[in-house]
Formats: C-alpha cells, sequence, structure tokens
C-alpha cells in the first residue's frame, strides 16, 4: 500500500502538482497497480533472459551523416522566452 | 593514522561523430546557440531516436583497445531527472546491459612502477544542453546544440590510491581515445571530461570508506588537485570525530576547495527502465572483427618499440607517444635523416615541442615539417652547421625565412671546417689570452674549454668545435 508520503514522492519525482484532496485517491488507484505487478511476480521467470523491446530484432543503425540543418527560429517559436537564441528558463542554480 | 586514498573515475568522452547520437544534427564545436538542435535533440513529441552506428563501432574500438568484453546485446535506458537542458526530461543513457564491460589499462607511473586499473563499463549515452547563468536577470538561457551528442562514459573500478594515479590513469584514458580517434580530447571544449569518487579509509581496512563524487574536473592538474583537497577534508572530518556524507560535490579552483552541490534531496532516484524508442544493440563478430582491423598501434605498444628500436629511454619514449602525431611526426624524422634517434627524439621533443607550445600551433600545422628537420639534422650529421647554429637554422625556418639550405646560405652559417682559417682563429685566442695559455700550460686542464669558447664566439659560433680542439691542443703543443 503506497502512503501520502509515497505518492507525495512520486509525484515531486515526476514534478507532478497533486493537492491534498487527490492524495486518498491516487494512493487507492496506484496502490491496485502495484498489487497487479505483485500478482505478476509471483511466476517463476528463472533462465527468462528479461525482454527489452517486444519486438525481436536489433536497432537498426543509421550512416554518421549530418542531414538536420538550422531551422532554430521555426522550432523557437513555441518557446515561452527566447534572447538571443537562447531558450530562456527560471534560474535553475542558487 | 595513516590514510589510504581510494579512487574511481568516471570520464565523459564526447564521440568524435560528425552528427548526433540519435539525430542527424551536427556535433560541430562554437556555433551558433540552437542552430544545431534538431526535434529529436529538443525532444518535440512524435520523433524517434536513431542511433548512429559509429558511434556504436566507437565504442567498440574503446573495448577492444582496453581489453573489455564486447556485449553481443546490450540496451539503452532512460535516466530520468528534470533539468532544462534535458528536453526530454531523461537522458538516454546505458544502464544493465553497457556495449562494453570489465576491461583494464595498465597505467605507468612516474616513479616507473605500474597501477593495473579495472575499468568496470563503459556505456553510451546523449550529452545534455548547456545552461548559461550570468547573463539574464533572474532566468537562465538553455543552448541545445551539445544535447543529443554522442558520449561514451567510461566507468573504472575504485582501484586508484592516489591523486597522481588518478591523473596518470585520466591521461592514459586521454591519449588512447585519441589513438583510436573517438574522441578529439579537447579539455577546453568539455570533450573530455572527468568526475571523481574519492573515499578514504586506514590503511589495512578492507572495508571501502563513504565516498563523495567530485565534479567539474576540467584538467589533468584539476583532478589531482581536487582529489588532494577532498582526501585531506575527509581526513580531517573523520580524525574530528565526524562522518563522510555521500554526496556529490563541487570542486572551486579558484578557493581551492570542494563544496557540496546544490542539495539535491532525491538527485540519484532516476527510475532507470529501457527505453521502448530504440531496440537492443547488437553486436556480431563480423562487426567486431571489422572494428578490430581499424585498430591503430596503440600506446603501450609503441612506446615498447620506440624504447627497442630506437634505443630510447622509458621517458623519451613515453613523451613521444602520448599524441599519436607527434609520434608519427617523429618516426617520419628518423626515417628521412641519418642522424641518431635519440638526436631526432631531442629536437622533436625540444625544439619542436617548444616552438609549437609557444606559438599555440598544432602539430598538424607545424612550420617546421618532419622532412625539413630531417634536412637540418642532417647538416649537423654532415658537419656543415653545429648543433647551436641549427637551432638558429630552425628558428629561422619556423618564421618563415625559406628552407634550411636558403637560410644556411643567406646568412652565411656554413660552418668553418677549413684548417687554414681555423688555425687563424686558433694562433689569434692564443695571443690574446696570455695567462690563461700560462694556466693550462701549469697543468689546468679545464682553461681549455674556456679557450674553445673563445675561438668559437670569435668565428661567431660556426668554427667545428671539434677541429677547434684539436688545432688547440697541436698550438700549444699538449
Amino acid at each position: 500500500m503506497l502512503g501520502p508520503d509515497d505518492i507525495r514522492r512520486l509525484c515531486r519525482l515526476a514534478r507532478l502538482d497533486i493537492s491534498a484532496t487527490e492524495i486518498a485517491d491516487a494512493s487507492a488507484k496506484l496502490s491496485s497497480i502495484v498489487a497487479m505487478v505483485d500478482q505478476l511476480q509471483a511466476v517463476d521467470t528463472a533462465g527468462v533472459v528479461p525482454m527489452a523491446h517486444p519486438l525481436d530484432r536489433p536497432q537498426r543503425l543509421r550512416a554518421d551523416v549530418v542531414t538536420d540543418v538550422d531551422r532554430h527560429e521555426l522550432y523557437q517559436r513555441n518557446a515561452a522566452q527566447v534572447e538571443r537564441d537562447l531558450y530562456l528558463v527560471p534560474k535553475v542554480i542558487e | 593514522m595513516t590514510w589510504e586514498t581510494v579512487i574511481g573515475l568516471e570520464i565523459h568522452a564526447q564521440l568524435a561523430t560528425a552528427s548526433k547520437i540519435f539525430s542527424g544534427a551536427s556535433t560541430k564545436y562554437g556555433a551558433a546557440p540552437n542552430t544545431q538542435a534538431s526535434l529529436v535533440d529538443l525532444g518535440y513529441p512524435g520523433v524517434l531516436p536513431v542511433l548512429n552506428g559509429d558511434a556504436v563501432r566507437m565504442a567498440v574500438k574503446f573495448g577492444l583497445a582496453t581489453h573489455c568484453k564486447i556485449a553481443q546485446r546490450s540496451i539503452f535506458a532512460r535516466k530520468n531527472y528534470f533539468y532544462p537542458d534535458l528536453p526530454k526530461g531523461y537522458q538516454i543513457s546505458q544502464y544493465e546491459l553497457p556495449i562494453v564491460h570489465g576491461g583494464h589499462v595498465d597505467v605507468q607511473l612516474p616513479d616507473g612502477s605500474t597501477r593495473h586499473v579495472n575499468i568496470v563499463r563503459a556505456h553510451l549515452e546523449e550529452d545534455a544542453g548547456k545552461s548559461l547563468h550570468e547573463d539574464f536577470a533572474g532566468m537562465s538561457g538553455i543552448d541545445l546544440n551539445r544535447a543529443g551528442t554522442g558520449l561514451l562514459e567510461i566507468v573504472s573500478a575504485p582501484d586508484m590510491r592516489s591523486a597522481q594515479e588518478a591523473g596518470a590513469y585520466m591521461r592514459k584514458i586521454h591519449a588512447l581515445v585519441r589513438y583510436l580517434e573517438i574522441c578529439d580530447g579537447n579539455l577546453q571544449e568539455g570533450s573530455f571530461r572527468c568526475d571523481a569518487n574519492v573515499s578514504v579509509r586506514r590503511v589495512g581496512d578492507t572495508k571501502l570508506g563513504t565516498r563523495t563524487e567530485l565534479k567539474n574536473l576540467n584538467s589533468f592538474r584539476f583532478v589531482e588537485k581536487a582529489i588532494e583537497i577532498e582526501r585531506d577534508r575527509q581526513i580531517e572530518l573523520i580524525e574530528g570525530g565526524g562522518k563522510v556524507t555521500q554526496e556529490t560535490r563541487l570542486f572551486d579552483p579558484d578557493r581551492e576547495e570542494t563544496r557540496p552541490m546544490r542539495s539535491k534531496e532525491e538527485a540519484n532516484d532516476y527510475r532507470y527502465f529501457p527505453d521502448p524508442d530504440l531496440l537492443p544493440i547488437a553486436v556480431d563478430d563480423a562487426l567486431i572483427e571489422r572494428v578490430r582491423a581499424t585498430l591503430p598501434e596503440l600506446p603501450d605498444a609503441k612506446r615498447e618499440r620506440f624504447t627497442n628500436a630506437y634505443s630510447l629511454s622509458a621517458y623519451d619514449a613515453d613523451v613521444l607517444t602520448v599524441d599519436k602525431r607527434l609520434a608519427d611526426y617523429f618516426e617520419a624524422v628518423v626515417k628521412a635523416t641519418k642522424a641518431a634517434p635519440k638526436i631526432a627524439a631531442n629536437w622533436v621533443m625540444g625544439e619542436l615541442t617548444g616552438a609549437l607550445n609557444r606559438t599555440n600551433v598544432d602539430i598538424d600545422a607545424s612550420r617546421v615539417s618532419a622532412a625539413t628537420l630531417a634536412a637540418l639534422l642532417d647538416k649537423i650529421e654532415a658537419g656543415t652547421i653545429s648543433g647551436k647554429i641549427a637551432k638558429e637554422v630552425f628558428e629561422a625556418v619556423w618564421n618563415g625565412e625559406g628552407s634550411v639550405d636558403a637560410v644556411i646560405e643567406k646568412r652565411g652559417l656554413v660552418q668553418i671546417s677549413d684548417t687554414g682559417a681555423i688555425d687563424k682563429l686558433v694562433a689569434e685566442v692564443i695571443a690574446a689570452n696570455a695567462a690563461q695559455v700560462e694556466q693550462f700550460r701549469a697543468g689546468k686542464q679545464q682553461v681549455l674549454g674556456f679557450l674553445v669558447g673563445q675561438v668559437m664566439k670569435m668565428s661567431k659560433g660556426k668554427a667545428n668545435p671539434q677541429q677547434v680542439n684539436e688545432a688547440l691542443r697541436k698550438q700549444l703543443g699538449a
């Protein structure tokens, strides 16, 4: 069972803003998912290679060639704030 | 109480690919902000990463050069954290199954001994962008040109026992990635970065002490300095009854201290999981053999060969093989000149390296080519000019005054080997230095050196010193 502290910590890690009233609901729902995972863990997987991807094939490799051109003006159109071609964000250092 | 320092390094080598590891954007250094950040690098919705094959081959190359095992199947994972220079909210890295693991390098130490350093793993990952905090009031500027550049993170075991060993290991890996041409090794531009895990324990203890991780070590000197400072801090702390806290610390070279980075209480909960956007990397034997065929002679083998084939000291061989291009230059000189390899080594390590450093010129752009230096050494060998005059010629050629022959001709530097001319100079010196001649005749042998010097001075350095010596002895009846 995930307690309120677990939920708050998970939300902090995921940068989700959760109100006090939502915590109980989130806790119940997430706990039921964890319970299902617990059920899955009962299966004996000894000797089974963990699956990294459902497609059973290797990664395709690309040739090392520059194919992208500079389109920063277009890409920056939906940025909140741009100055001297830099994306501006609230200061992230103490 | 004696203490032992235990150090492991994590080195980030930027892969020398033209395009990024998962996108077709350029990795060129120094471009205007955000002009080399593609939709993939920016983490736009709906885009997918496609792996750069050269990044894989470079990782394999490193693995082969360090006796590592190459994983037939390795997995990309998402390392989740939030920071503005990481637009996707996760860094694509490798966690459980890295492409390369379990190897080692033998590091030569200044005292002649060797330290065997195990390489735990080397994995592929993408770099983050850069944040600029200074120029904007209350804001940070983000440049994502570097985001998505391929990195090889090379993780050593905690096998080093002093700051000097850590520095030597870092230099070793630096030389190696440049030999392999998988990283340009430019520390100023951040192409080669290092974090150090440092702990101390009482000599004899087998259990490791609590470690701290030092960041921002962007020069060989800083790595050594930061480790020494952190070691002293930890020892002082423990001896004073305190305990080391496991944390990340930033080295401040100006204040010569390490201090904790902003407290990120949950920074280490990265919630890694396999990246569903990428399939496993498959490396088969054919690929490994193709990469193996491209391996150059490595620094260790080259150093060994230089000491044997050219009778160089371990020190000389070390200096000459740190940079492959310097080693190639030296060998080109040796092949083209009649002078002994040791002479060529002295010139390459002395005059050439001095001139390159002084003028801040790269060896590839050296103003004195290997062929030219060989021609110059041949002039000394043939007795046309003395070693001292050769330095003057080197300087002139470096400054663009023409070829070796042209400079010798123009400046009239040909060595005087004419017996008549030398005899005349010697006679003049004997006549002008009666007192010294008297001393010499009275048995003071050292005075001969002074007299030789006088003749050399009078000839402006052009007289053949050996002939001067002989002529002096003859005229003095010695």
